[in-house]
């Protein structure tokens, strides 16, 4: 099945069997493995990306069903080199210590970016909630919650 | 997974055609479907994507009843103020479903045709006394769901919306699953001019309606009401998450809990 989206910005089009997930698109076929597959049933949150700017499990997405809608992913969060080009959330996970292996951080950022652009001032609680689908097996949270705040704060401050 | 056939109809006729020889299955949110076709507990020959199929999707109320499209959100439904105002137990319900991302894509439609026994939608609609709209009828909540995962709906029928009666109050709590957030228990009540009803999810093999609870509460809509009721474990759940006893208990917990929240809809 032929479809077209765009992705980070610019236009693809595929032709692709329905039963492919779009995590599998995103990895086997595009070449874009920051999106990270931990589960694969959508427990883990390791897989999120943004669809049509909200944050969704792309392990339990099929890739057909995003035809003519925008996806983004952790590749497409920079906007240049250096840690001067990242995203104000990566950025404050970078400052924060928000990661240890990384394996959960691309997840974590691309929900934490949707929770902060729904939550203009967040409280600790708040953040703790939305992380419910978003699961870290080295960090124990502590840094993540902190990264979260202070990239929620940059991301307001700068708009 | 299995392959299959994958189609996307921009209106219901096109849909319920698509899915008429019962071979077909509607595929909403994914968020149930897909990981019981990647375990291959399910193979369906094809699916019918009812994302585009804008009669399935929104919310409107009539004052007297709230009728919500089966393909709106979780997330839909939480936010929505036409719910907030009319049932705010029922937006909390829906924005207490799993986590963000299972809220952005998991719809209600899929929830009540799926009737897990420990989903939370299904409370809210037996404990509310809904009508669910289909392609074919109208089926009263206490006619729809028959037990662990299984419904009044015939191969290839569909959910169309939900009519919700707009109570004078109602409240729902859940002791959830640490991990997935599903009911352990889950208790729905609602008060209505005529009486009130309970409903309770996660604790058998279906949801089901609580006489006693609600003869109780019939006489006096308050949490006290509930105390020293027990629950009989016999026909309850026991698995490594909770034993039968302990769900018995839970249940005139979480009931007088949400007698507690329906009181006071505007807490958190
Ligand atoms: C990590 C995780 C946590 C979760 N936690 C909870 C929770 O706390 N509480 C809870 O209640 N649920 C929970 N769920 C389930 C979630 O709410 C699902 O969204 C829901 O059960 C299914 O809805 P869906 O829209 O994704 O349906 P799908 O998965 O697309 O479909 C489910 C079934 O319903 C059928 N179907 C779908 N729409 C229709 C229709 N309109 N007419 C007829 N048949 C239809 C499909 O063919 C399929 O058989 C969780 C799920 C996950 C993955
Ligand atoms: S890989 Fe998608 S949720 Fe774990
Ligand atoms: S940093 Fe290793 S899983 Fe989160």
């Amino acid at each position: 099945m032929k479809i077209s989206f765009k992705l980070n910005g610019k236009p693809v089009e595929v032709d692709i069997e329905p039963s492919l997930l779009l995590s599998e698109l995103l990895r086997d076929k595009l070449d874009l493995t920051g999106t990270h597959v931990g589960c694969d049933t959508s427990q883990c949150g390791a897989c999120v990306i943004h669809l049509d700017d909200e944050s969704v499990k792309s392990c339990t997405i099929l890739a057909v069903s995003v035809d003519g809608r925008s996806v983004t992913t952790v590749e497409g969060l920079a906007s240049g080199e250096g840690v001067d080009g990242l995203h104000p959330m990566q950025r404050a996970f970078h400052e924060n210590h928000g990661l240890q292996c990384g394996f959960c951080t691309p997840g974590m950022l691309m929900s934490a970016i949707d929770f902060a652009k729904r939550h203009p001032k967040p409280t600790e609680q708040e953040v703790r909630q939305w992380l419910e689908g978003n699961i870290c097996r080295c960090t124990g949270y502590q840094n993540i919650v902190r990264s979260v705040l202070a990239g929620a704060a940059a991301m307001h401050a700068a708009s | 997974m299995r392959s299959f056939a994958y189609d996307r109809p921009a209106t219901m006729d096109r849909a319920v055609a698509l899915l008429s020889g019962g071979q077909a299955m509607p595929l909403a949110g994914g968020m149930t479907l897909l990981p019981t076709m990647k375990l291959r507990l399910s193979a369906p020959e094809a699916l019918v994507d009812l994302s585009s199929v804008p009669e399935l999707k929104g919310i409107s109320s009539d004052g007297k009843t709230l009728t919500i499209g089966a393909m709106t959100r979780h997330i839909d439904v939480a936010r929505a103020p036409e719910v907030t105002k009319a049932i705010p137990g029922l937006a909390r319900l829906a924005g207490r479903i799993g986590d963000p991302q299972v809220r952005n894509r998991g719809t209600l439609g899929g929830s009540l045709a799926n009737n897990d026994p420990a989903a939370d939608y299904p409370a809210a609609a037996l404990g509310l006394g809904a009508t669910l709209i289909t392609s074919k009828r109208e089926i009263a909540a206490d006619d729809f769901f028959r037990g662990m995962f299984e419904t009044a709906l015939e191969p290839g029928e569909l959910l169309t919306a939900v009519r919700f009666p707009i109570p004078r109050a109602a409240g729902y709590a859940k002791f959830p699953h640490p991990a997935s957030r599903f009911a352990l228990v889950g208790v729905f009540v609602a008060r209505f001019a005529d009486g009130v009803r309970v409903a309770v999810t996660g604790a058998g093999p279906g949801v089901f309606r609580c006489p006693p609870l609600e003869a109780r509460l019939a006489e006096d809509f308050v949490p006290e009401a509930v105390a020293g009721y027990a629950a009989d474990p016999k026909t309850l759940n026991s698995d490594i998450h909770a034993e039968a006893a302990f769900r018995a208990h839970l249940i005139g917990v979480m009931a007088r809990r949400a007698v507690a929240a329906a009181l006071q809809p505007t807490a958190a």
